[in-house]
């Protein structure tokens, strides 16, 4: 048989077809506005290594995963981020995820706590236990966990600017449950940096809110050596807008930037970077995200080796958790949701995730009820139990298209992480608003696609139907303010005031110099501080960031 | 109506919401469509967002809010509004807005409400419409 390349094919065979029936009106395009050709072979693999590129499952450079026998050993943790009202409410949907099979806790914590007010204080005002649950005190995380076996359970925790006070509150309930600290796990985000490009919780300026995340790291390395110290994020970039390039770009270039800071400040790279975790979104272009997630770890493995001299495969390998695409929902036809989150949850196991949460359907409209919870958590089961896609090791590897993607998207990362570099780093370019405008370009050109339907979004732009689905929403109960300032007063009342001063001061104190500021939060929680009255001090001292407006 | 002043037009993020994406398009789109716009940024009381709105003389007020606290914001940004004397301004808004939660903001002199989905066309044409004409 005559060998002929895929050049000759598409230029014979493949154009001859498009003459008679054209190609159909649409972008065969990437995220990133890339070409996506029409068929993938040899010759897009020339030059490419089995053994460079991929390796196996729980080696260097780790492309088809980080453990050696992946969900043949155990699924990923399905891990349904929840939180809403106060402690009570939400420590009663968290013995509800768990009694359904869910594996993991995964904690909203509302504005006011994520941004250090107390849930009594003027800017609070109408923002309380609305995207997730307020804690101020001791107390309340008393109450969030209470009847939860800290000790078997692990839970993440979404906490940037006041990760370090959520820490020690968490490890101040662990104590008084008499759980042993070293057995502790789970994950604070603890990741400023994206704070400032895309998500918005962040209170003080970079430089002392880097000091408190290098001082998580180094605490944890010594008192809580199981606990995942940050979660270095794309998801809230690629929300805000971004490509899945830029993403994993982002991500990294953030990354280098906490490493190099706890360097800075004396760690060993291979000490603490076995903790650091990652967090990816999955949208919608199914192969595209496969290939996202298999070059991620690449990348990593990389930066661990090549940058820092790794010489633990522990620090090489990049763990990450997934959250389903939440832009990507509609809130017309809500059903159709159920499908899209199915097929973002499936590219994120043929990924190779660590940890996954499915967004319910009705999250277009408000929080998600209960029974939408629950069906979110199906999908992932069924995705686990049923369809096999677990039962294999990175089944996709070798395929042509997934492998040249793979490769392209890593390309790409490299080409922003150099050009952040080239600006002096990553908060260099937040503070030029260099990655802010990045997103906001491509956001805008993603609205301008669907604007003129050369992106479809079924439901919204094609398909869209007249009758209005409104289903059934979750409302957060209005009289939650009201309860939580009683709460609080009540709480202000009782505590030992003298003990919470002196806690507060010492912490003052402490905002100046570089000694690690952990065991003194864990001493001013016991003593019932607030998060409140912690930021309000660190506040005093090292003021508040301002936005770099891009617009 | 080319020496018609352009339409002039504040949108701001009110309470501690950072999801700014959907406030950065629209204001975006607007500018492209030849409107003067003013974008606050993120957290703004609604003190800040009344007083911009009269320091900056605008015609026009859109408000992007997903964190689910519209009920409770909304009535306050009028409010400060009204205690200014800016009262002759359109007003709109957008985010995560349940629809039964519709009718209450109209009341309360909301002229626009924008949900997911929403096309920048419709907002620009919207506030073409609507927007008060300035000397």
């Amino acid at each position: 048989m005559p060998s002929k390349s895929n050049h000759e094919w598409l230029n014979a065979t493949y154009r001859k077809a498009v003459e008679r029936v054209p190609e159909r009106d649409a972008l065969f395009e990437s995220s990133s506005g890339e070409a996506v050709e029409p068929l993938y072979g040899p010759e897009h693999l020339a030059d490419w290594n089995y053994h460079e590129k991929l390796g196996y499952p729980g080696e260097y450079p780790f492309t088809r995963g980080v453990q050696p026998t992946m969900y043949r050993g155990r699924l990923w943790t399905m891990r349904q981020y929840a939180g809403f009202g106060d402690a009570e409410e939400s420590n009663r949907r968290y013995q509800f995820l768990l009694q359904q099979g869910q594996t993991g806790l995964s904690v909203a914590f509302d504005l006011p706590t994520q941004i250090g007010y107390d849930s009594d204080h003027m800017m609070a005002s109408g923002e309380v236990g609305k995207v997730g649950v307020a804690i101020s005190s001791l107390e309340d995380m008393e109450t969030l966990t209470s009847g939860i076996p800290l000790e078997r359970i692990t839970t993440s925790m979404t906490i940037n600017a006041t990760a370090p006070i959520l820490l020690a509150l968490y490890v101040a309930a662990a104590k008084k449950q008499g759980a042993d600290l070293r057995k502790i796990g789970g994950t604070t985000q603890n990741d400023i940096l994206k704070e400032y490009i895309a998500r918005g919780t962040y209170i003080f300026p970079p430089r002392p809110s880097l000091r408190l995340i290098t001082d998580v790291f180094a605490w944890c390395k010594d008192e809580l050596p199981e606990w995942n110290t940050i979660s270095i994020s794309g998801y809230h970039m690629r929300e805000a807008g971004c490509t899945a390039a830029q993403e994993l770009a982002f991500t990294f270039a953030n990354a280098i930037e906490y490493v190099d800071a706890a360097i800075g400040g004396g760690l060993e790279f291979d000490d603490f970077a076995p903790r650091l975790a990652f967090f990816w979104a999955c949208h919608s272009n199914f192969l595209e995200e496969v290939a996202k997630f298999r070059a991620s770890r690449r990348i990593w493995a990389r930066i661990a080796q090549e940058r820092y001299g790794s010489k633990s495969a522990r620090s090489q390998m990049l763990r990450f958790h997934t959250q389903t695409g939440g832009a990507t929902l509609t809130a017309q036809q809500p059903l159709n949701n159920v499908v899209r989150t199915a097929l973002q949850a499936l590219s994120a196991v043929l990924g190779g995730t660590q940890s996954l949460h499915t967004n319910s359907y009705d999250e277009a409209l408000a929080l998600p009820t209960e029974s939408a919870v629950e069906l979110a958590l199906r999908t992932q089961q069924i995705i686990g139990y049923e369809t096999g896609v677990g039962d294999v090791i990175d089944p996709l590897a070798g395929s042509y298209y997934v492998e040249a993607l793979t490769d392209r998207i890593e390309r790409e990362s490299w080409a922003y992480i150099e050009r952040i570099e080239d600006i002096g780093g990553a908060l260099v370019g937040i503070e030029q608003g260099y990655q802010q405008r990045e997103i906001q370009e491509s956001a805008y050109r993603l609205q301008r696609l669907a604007e003129q339907k050369q992106r479809v979004v079924v439901g919204v732009n094609e398909f869209v139907t007249e009758t209005v689905v409104n289903p059934e929403i979750m409302r957060v109960d209005p009289g939650v303010d009201r309860r939580r300032a009683a709460q609080l007063e009540a709480l202000r009342k009782r505590r030992d005031g003298d003990a919470v001063e002196r806690s507060l001061q010492k912490i003052r104190a402490s905002a100046s110099t570089d000694e690690n500021m952990m065991p003194l939060l864990v001493e001013a929680v016991e003593a019932y501080a607030t998060v409140g009255e912690i930021c309000g001090v660190l506040r005093e001292e090292w003021g508040e960031y301002r936005e770099v407006l891009t617009i | 109506m080319a020496n018609q002043r352009p339409i002039r037009v504040l949108i701001a993020k009110p309470g501690l919401d950072g999801h700014d994406r959907g406030a950065k398009v629209v204001a975006r789109a607007l500018r492209d469509a030849g409107m003067e716009v003013i974008y606050t940024g993120i957290r703004q009381t609604p003190g800040m967002i009344a007083e911009a709105a009269l320091q900056e003389d605008v015609q026009v007020v859109g408000l992007s809010i997903l964190s689910g606290a519209h009920l409770e914001l909304f009535p306050r940004v009028i409010e400060e509004l009204k205690s200014r004397g800016v009262d002759d301004v359109l007003l709109f808004c957008g985010g995560i807005i349940p629809h039964e939660d519709i009718g209450t903001i109209e009341t309360l002199g909301f002229k626009g409400v924008f949900g997911p989905g929403t096309t920048t066309t419709d907002i620009i044409e919207f506030v073409r419409a609507h927007a008060p004409v300035r000397a």
